[in-house]
């Protein structure tokens, strides 16, 4: 398992490499959130709380790895200020069937967006402002 | 001595990011209520609690949890990781 939180852009690839690696691993699910450009969005800035954040993603990876015996785990986030077709952050996992790399990237994806500290700001023709947290990212952590 | 913490909107509504502050408050909640008395930049910024979200000692906490050996206490929007 590995936790990165860091400012600086990342390689998916480069980051993949011996992802995973080993005997009895079938399966690889990697997802990766990019900055938008919709809405004539010109940047966005990720602010969290430095002393909480690792500890935070590590718990949830944690739990992804205990529930769906993960073979692997790679979460990497990033903060600070995003141009538009960058990368945010990525999750992979890697397991014996595809069904729990799947599973569980889609775990490790609802819990990020609602329970790791990190808060966007989108600056656009309007201006910047707070992306609001949607009652649908609360409510998907139910199925869990 | 408490160390609070404020992020994202919260943090701009109150014009800093971290203060130490002395208190007797026993629960979050008691520690809302003396901050709301201070200042009018407060009393906006804790308007309303459902918008807000709560950690003692950098874990996620509800505003009725106890502050017994609390060393920081950070208030803050929703998350929007991911």
């Amino acid at each position: 398992m590995r936790v990165e939180v860091q400012s600086e852009p990342f390689d998916p690839a480069t980051e993949l490499a011996g992802f995973g690696a080993k005997g009895d691993v079938g399966a690889i699910v990697t997802f990766t959130g990019i900055v938008r450009a919709t809405g004539g969005l010109t940047g966005m800035e990720i602010e969290h709380y430095p002393s909480m954040t690792a500890k935070a993603i590590e718990a949830i990876a944690s739990e992804a790895v205990a529930r769906w015996g993960l073979d692997d785990c790679l979460v990497i986030h990033r903060y600070g200020v995003l141009s538009p077709g960058e990368q945010i952050m990525m999750v992979a996992t890697a397991s014996r069937h595809r069904a729990a790399a799947f599973e569980a990237a889609e775990f490790l994806m609802d819990y990020l967006k609602s329970r790791a500290p990190f808060w966007k700001k989108e600056t656009g023709p309007d201006g910047a402002t707070w992306v609001a947290a949607k009652d649908e990212d609360e409510d998907a952590l139910s199925r869990w | 001595m408490l160390d609070v913490l404020y992020f994202a909107w919260v943090r701009e509504r109150i014009g800093e990011p971290r203060e130490r502050i002395e208190t007797e408050a026993a629960t979050v909640a008691e520690l809302v209520d003396e901050l709301r008395g201070r200042e009018a930049r407060y009393a906006l910024a804790f308007s309303d609690l459902s918008a807000l979200r709560v950690a003692i000692d950098q874990e996620l906490a509800e505003f009725d949890s106890p502050l017994a050996g609390a060393r920081e206490v950070a208030f803050f929007p929703p998350m929007t990781g991911g």
